[in-house]
């Protein structure tokens, strides 16, 4: 599936929902279920301090795609790192950098993202495509 | 006279308002009150019918509009019992009244090793300005302790309170707590050595009556925008005779007298400390406001509060998990909490999805977050216009989210 392909699968995902609390309670599953940051990129040059909740965000270029790991002390923000990993993460520098993330805006979560929310996602989405920009100038 | 809460919600046209399709449940009012429809007047009329700078003019307008700049002045003054107008100068609200404070008093009167006593439950306002001055004067900041129910342990303030302490400033209601510090005691405490003491007003005056000369305390601050008043307008209580000596804030226009290039000389209080244009609007605002409150009667107001603070205490405590932070037997309306191990971001987002306006996160007081070892609580903070529909509404809402969250 293309970068894309996926975006609109979870436009249609949220679709099926008819109430905000629906939404929020697959976020928090989804939230829940997201696995896979280990302790040892728990560092502070990973840290995002945002007001209210924290995020970690972690990328390794494996095979000329990029892996991210993330993590959110809160759960909420949490279930929306999951999404954004869903999205990018396994994609070429390329391919990330040439996406436009509509999702956010059509699932109806584009306030989360907004430079007021102060919760560190805004700042996430910054750093997953600075990880893209470096990879990519690594690579040449 | 008791309180008519339909006809003082009434008076609020926010209140009307609905958030994501539900009625606004507004439970934010430490951050800001909302504003009655008379402060909203009395702000549109300086500009409908006599916006003039003021001070200066010779013309009607400008006289008119000096005249309400002052009158309002005066209302501050009476508000706070203060012994003199003059003794009241307004400033953007309390941050900036403290920074004034900490610089002008600072240049004045603190050097090297000097220190400066605050307290662990400060807003961050009540602790940068006097870190600033620890680098730019090297002066020592030192705090009075606080125990688990967030009261302040006065067992050692004598050896706090010593001949090195040159001012002591603290809060008169702790903002994420809601404690009533006893601040008579503290002032009368530091004044046995002569120590100045200022009083961050900026959760109180919308609770309790203050008089600066019962309290005798030297400076006292607050904000306009938790009155019930508008947004950028403050003011700043001091004492004549500290206020004389200082030096001024900020350099400009209305602080001078006379102006050369060989030297200035500064004008007298309460100008030397309001440099450039006043924010006339805002102290006209701030006067009705004061008006306002007045009108309903601050005991009337404080006995209303205390008993939404007990509804929300009681009914909040059936939550099953909830953590109470601040349990001081002093307290205004405030209740801070956690619920299980919910985050206290994700509990703010669900409520508000309810239409439901609480502050989650650390307050501005980190250091109190660091003291009970949490990253932030929810808090809920009453005014006036709440009820206790309200605080059920909100007890549902946490009850809905900790179901979610299992």
């Amino acid at each position: 599936m293309t970068i894309n392909e996926v975006q609109e699968e979870i436009v249609e995902e949220f679709a099926s929902f008819d109430e905000w609390m629906d939404k929020y309670a697959y976020l928090i599953e989804i939230g829940n279920d997201l696995e896979g940051f280990k302790d040892e990129w728990r560092l502070e040059q990973n840290l995002i301090e945002g007001c209210q909740s924290k995020v970690w965000v972690y990328a390794e270029l494996v095979d000329g795609k990029i892996n991210y790991s993330a993590d959110s002390d809160a759960i909420i923000t949490k279930g929306i790192i999951a999404l954004l990993i869903r999205v990018l993460s396994g994609r070429t520098p390329d391919e990330i950098l040439n996406t436009e993330l509509s999702f956010v805006e059509k699932v109806g979560l584009k306030d989360h993202l907004s430079p007021t929310r102060s919760n560190g996602l805004l700042s996430m989405m910054k750093q997953m495509r600075l990880y893209a920009v470096a990879f990519k100038a690594k690579q040449g | 006279m008791s309180i008519n809460i339909e006809q003082i919600r009434s008076d609020f046209p926010i209140l009307k308002e609905t958030v994501h399709g539900k009625p606004l449940v507004y439970l934010d009012n430490a951050a800001t009150t909302h504003k009655p429809q008379v402060v909203i007047d009395a702000v549109s009329e300086v500009y409908e019918k006599y916006n003039s700078n003021i001070h200066r003019g010779v013309h009607h307008l400008s006289n008119v509009c000096t005249q309400a700049h002052e009158d309002a002045r005066g209302k501050v003054q009476q508000f706070l019992n203060a012994k003199h107008s003059h003794e009241v100068v307004f400033t953007r609200g309390t941050t900036e009244a403290i920074n004034l404070v900490a610089h002008s008093f600072g240049e004045t009167f603190l050097n090297q090793g000097d220190e400066v006593l605050v307290t662990q439950l400060e807003h961050h306002s009540n602790i940068v300005p006097w870190q600033l001055l620890e680098k730019r004067k090297g002066i020592v900041l030192k705090y009075i302790p606080i125990n688990e129910s967030g009261e302040l342990i006065l067992d050692n303030v004598d050896e706090l309170i010593n001949a090195k302490t040159k001012l002591v400033s603290l809060a008169h209601i702790s903002n994420a707590l809601g404690t009533i510090n006893p601040i008579k005691e503290i002032i009368s405490k530091a004044h046995t050595l002569g120590i100045p003491v200022m009083v961050d007003g900026a959760q109180a005056v919308q609770h309790v009556e203050v008089d600066v000369q019962a309290l005798d305390c030297d400076f006292y601050v607050f904000s306009g925008h938790k009155l019930y008043g508008p947004t950028g307008i403050g003011a700043l209580y001091g004492k004549e005779e500290w206020l004389n000596k200082m030096e001024p804030y900020q350099g400009g226009g209305e602080m001078i007298k006379t102006v050369s290039f060989e030297g200035t000389s500064y004008n007298e209080l309460p100008f030397k400390f309001e440099a450039g244009t006043p924010d006339f609007s805002g102290s006209v605002g701030l006067g009705a406001a004061i008006d306002y409150v007045n009108a309903i009667g601050l005991d009337n107001i404080a006995q209303y509060e205390q008993e939404l603070l007990d509804y929300a205490t009681e009914r909040l405590s059936t939550i099953p998990n909830i953590r109470f932070f601040g349990t001081a037997k002093q307290k205004a309306s405030v209740i801070s909490f956690l619920v299980g191990d919910i985050h206290p971001f994700d509990l703010g987002t669900m409520l508000d999805k309810m239409g439901i306006a609480v502050r989650t996160g650390h307050h501005c007081a980190q250091p109190l977050m660091q003291f009970f070892n949490i990253p932030g609580t929810i808090r809920a903070s009453f005014a006036i216009y709440n009820t206790k529909d309200e605080v059920d509404k909100l007890v549902d809402g946490i009850s809905r989210v900790a179901q979610l969250f299992g």
